[in-house]
C-alpha cells in the first residue's frame, strides 16, 4: 500500500545515495588495478617478482579449494577470538565501571599490552601454546580486548548526568541507573570500537598462524612466499581482505538492527 | 497559613570552596506554584540537586510535610534542565520510566499513561522516538513523564529554557491551564521573568552566586493571565519592577533598596 510504496521509494532513494558516495572510492580503486596490470603488461616484469592483478585472480580461481580450506580455520580463530574477547571486555567494563579504583590499577597494564609488537609476541605465544586454536585465540584477544574495554568504558561516561541525576531522584539503585542509562548510553561506543576491532581480530589471527599453524591464511601466504609464488600470496591477501571487509559489514548490520533509533531521526513520524 | 509542604530554612552549600548557595530560606504551600527565579550560574539546580537528594546540605535544614527530607521518602517528581528523554526509547517508554523504578509492571504503567497522551498534546506519538518530535512535544513528554510519578511535589528545572520564543509561550499558557486544572504543588526554576510572574503564585529572586533569597514576590492577578488587556499592564508592571531588582548592580542592597536609596542621595 501507500506505506510500503513509499518505504521502497525511500529505500531506493537510500541505494542510490549510497551508490553515489561510494562512486570515488571505486574509481580510485579501480584506477589503481588497472595501471598495475598496465605495468605488470608493459613493463616485462617477471610475475614471479610481480604478477598482475589479472594473473592473482585467475590463480586464486585455480587454488580456490585450498584457499577456502586455509580460510575456515582462520575465520575460526577470528571469530572465537573475538567472542572471547567481547565477553571478557564486557565484564571486565561493568566491574571497573562500579570500582573506579580497579580501572585506575588496570588500564596502565592494559595500555602497555598494546604497545607490546605483534611480531615479536606471535612467536612465542605459538612457543608457549602450540599449533593449535589456543595462540590464535589468544593473539585475537589480545589485540582486540582493549580497544573494545575502553570503547565501553568511555560510552559509559557518555552518559547525560542529567539522564542519571533523573534516576536517581526516582529512587534507581545504582545497578539500575547503569542498566537503564548507562548502558544503552554507550551502544554508539561499542559498534565504533567493534567495527575497528573486528579487522584488529583477522590481522591477529592471521599474524599467529604466521608465527606457526598447520592450516590458516597466514600459513599459507609463508608457504606461497617461500614457494615464490607472489600471485598466491597476494591471492591470500585478497581473501583476508574479502573476510574483513565481511565481517565489517556483519558489524555494521549489527549496529543497525540493535539501534534502530539512530535510523528513523530524520524521516519524521506521522505529522504534527 | 496552612502548614508548608516544603520549607527550607537557612540552606547552605558549597562545591568545594566555591559557596553557591547562602543562607536560602523558603516556603511551598499545598497547591501553590513556586518559581525561583535567578540569573543562569546562580545555583538554581543546585538547589534542586539538594531537594532530589543527588548532594546534601552544608547548612540549613530542608523539610517535607514537617518530616526532614531523608525521611520523606523522595517526594518530589523532577524534571530536569534538558528533557532528558531516552533517545533509545519510544515516546510511550519514555513517559512510563518513573512508573518501571518504581517496579511497576511494564503492561499497567503503559496503562496508566495511555490516557493522558490526549492531553499533554501527544496522542499518536506513542511510538515515536524523541528524535522525530518537535522541541515542544519533547518538554510534554517529559512533563508527562515526570507528573504521572503521582508525587506529592513537582520540581521542574527551567522546561523551557531551550524552546524558541514562540514554542515557549505557547507551552507556557498550556502549563497554566494544565496547572488550574490539576492544582500541583510546584516549583518552577526559570530566568525567564516573563514565564515566572505568568505561572507561579509566588516568586523568590535570587542574587547572582552565591545565591541568597533577594525578594519575595507574591502574584495576585486572576488566572489566566496575560489574554486581556488588565492582568497584562499589571503583569508587565510586576515584570518591570523584578527586572529591575535583578539588574541592580550591587546586590547587596536590593532587599532594602527604597530606604537604602534614599538615605544615600
Ligand atoms: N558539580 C559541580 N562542581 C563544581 N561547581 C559546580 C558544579 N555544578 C555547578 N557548579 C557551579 O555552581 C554554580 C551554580 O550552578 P547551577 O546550580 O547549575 O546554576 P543555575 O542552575 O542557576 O544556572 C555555577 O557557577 C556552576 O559553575
Ligand atoms: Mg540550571
Amino acid at each position: 500500500m501507500s506505506l510500503s510504496q513509499s518505504q521502497s521509494g525511500r529505500l531506493a532513494v537510500q541505494m542510490m545515495s549510497h551508490i553515489r558516495h561510494a562512486l570515488p572510492a571505486v574509481l580510485a580503486v579501480g584506477s589503481l588495478v588497472l595501471i598495475w596490470e598496465g605495468y605488470a603488461w608493459f613493463s616485462g616484469v617477471s610475475p614471479t617478482t610481480l604478477p598482475a592483478p589479472s594473473r592473482v585472480l585467475a590463480q586464486a580461481f585455480e587454488y580456490r579449494e585450498a584457499l577456502f580450506d586455509n580460510t575456515l580455520p582462520t575465520l575460526r580463530a577470528t571469530l572465537t577470538g573475538f567472542a572471547l574477547s567481547l565477553v571478557a571486555a564486557f565484564l571486565l567494563s561493568v566491574i571497573v565501571d562500579f570500582v573506579p579504583l580497579l580501572k585506575r590499577a588496570l588500564f596502565p597494564v592494559f595500555i602497555i599490552s598494546q604497545t607490546l609488537p605483534l611480531v615479536a609476541i606471535a612467536p612465542l605465544v605459538v612457543l608457549w601454546f602450540g599449533f593449535g586454536l589456543l595462540p590464535k585465540i589468544l593473539l585475537v584477544a589480545l589485540v582486540t580486548f582493549f580497544p573494545m574495554l575502553v570503547a565501553l568504558s568511555k560510552g559509559y561516561d557518555a552518559t547525560e548526568p542529567e539522564l542519571q541525576q533523573l534516576l536517581a531522584s526516582m529512587g534507581a539503585p545504582s545497578w539500575k541507573i547503569f542498566w537503564l542509562a548507562r548502558l544503552p548510553s554507550s551502544l554508539p561506543f561499542f559498534f565504533a570500537g567493534l567495527r575497528i576491532s573486528i579487522t584488529y581480530a583477522v590481522v591477529g589471527a592471521i599474524f599467529a598462524e604466521y608465527a606457526g599453524a598447520a592450516k590458516g591464511l597466514g600459513i599459507y601466504m609463508l608457504n606461497a612466499k617461500n614457494n615464490f609464488r607472489p600471485d598466491l600470496v597476494l591471492a591470500a591477501v585478497l581473501v583476508s581482505a574479502a573476510l574483513t571487509l565481511s565481517l565489517f559489514g556483519a558489524a555494521v548490520l549489527a549496529e543497525r538492527l540493535t539501534m534502530p533509533w539512530t535510523r528513523r531521526t530524520s524521516t519524521g513520524g506521522n505529522s504534527r | 497559613m496552612s502548614a508548608p509542604r516544603l520549607k527550607l530554612d537557612q540552606v547552605g552549600y558549597s562545591y568545594g570552596d566555591l559557596p553557591v548557595l547562602e543562607n536560602i530560606s523558603m516556603t511551598v504551600q499545598p497547591g501553590e506554584f513556586v518559581s525561583i527565579l535567578g540569573p543562569s550560574g546562580s545555583g538554581k539546580s543546585t538547589l534542586f540537586r539538594l531537594l532530589t537528594g543527588a548532594i546534601t546540605t552544608d547548612t540549613g535544614a530542608i523539610a517535607f510535610d514537617g518530616k526532614p527530607l531523608s525521611e520523606a521518602g523522595r517526594p518530589f517528581a523532577f524534571m530536569p534542565q534538558r528533557d532528558a528523554l531516552m533517545p533509545w526509547r519510544r515516546i510511550l517508554d519514555n513517559t512510563t520510566l518513573g512508573l518501571e523504578v518504581q517496579g511497576i509492571g511494564r503492561k499497567q504503567a503503559r496503562e496508566r499513561v495511555s490516557p493522558l497522551f490526549a492531553e499533554f498534546g501527544l496522542a499518536g506519538f506513542e511510538e515515536n522516538y524523541p528524535a522525530e518530535l518537535s522541541g515542544g512535544m519533547r518538554q510534554r513528554a517529559a512533563l508527562l513523564r515526570t507528573v504521572v510519578q503521582d508525587k506529592p511535589m513537582l520540581l521542574l528545572d527551567e522546561p523551557f529554557g531551550a524552546l524558541d520564543a514562540l514554542t515557549r509561550a505557547g507551552m507556557q499558557r498550556w502549563l497554566e491551564a494544565m496547572w488550574e486544572k490539576h492544582r500541583w504543588t510546584a516549583m518552577l526554576v526559570t530566568h525567564d521573568v516573563r514565564e515566572a510572574v505568568h505561572l507561579s503564585d509566588r516568586i523568590y529572586v535570587l542574587s547572582p552566586r552565591p545565591a541568597r533569597v533577594i525578594r519575595e514576590i507574591e502574584i495576585d492577578l486572576p488566572r489566566p493571565r496575560g489574554r486581556d488587556a488588565a492582568t497584562r499592564a499589571l503583569a508587565a508592571a510586576i515584570e518591570a519592577d523584578i527586572l529591575e531588582t535583578l539588574l541592580r548592580p550591587d546586590p547587596d542592597h536590593v532587599d532594602d533598596a527604597a530606604s537604602h536609596g534614599s538615605a544615600s542621595s
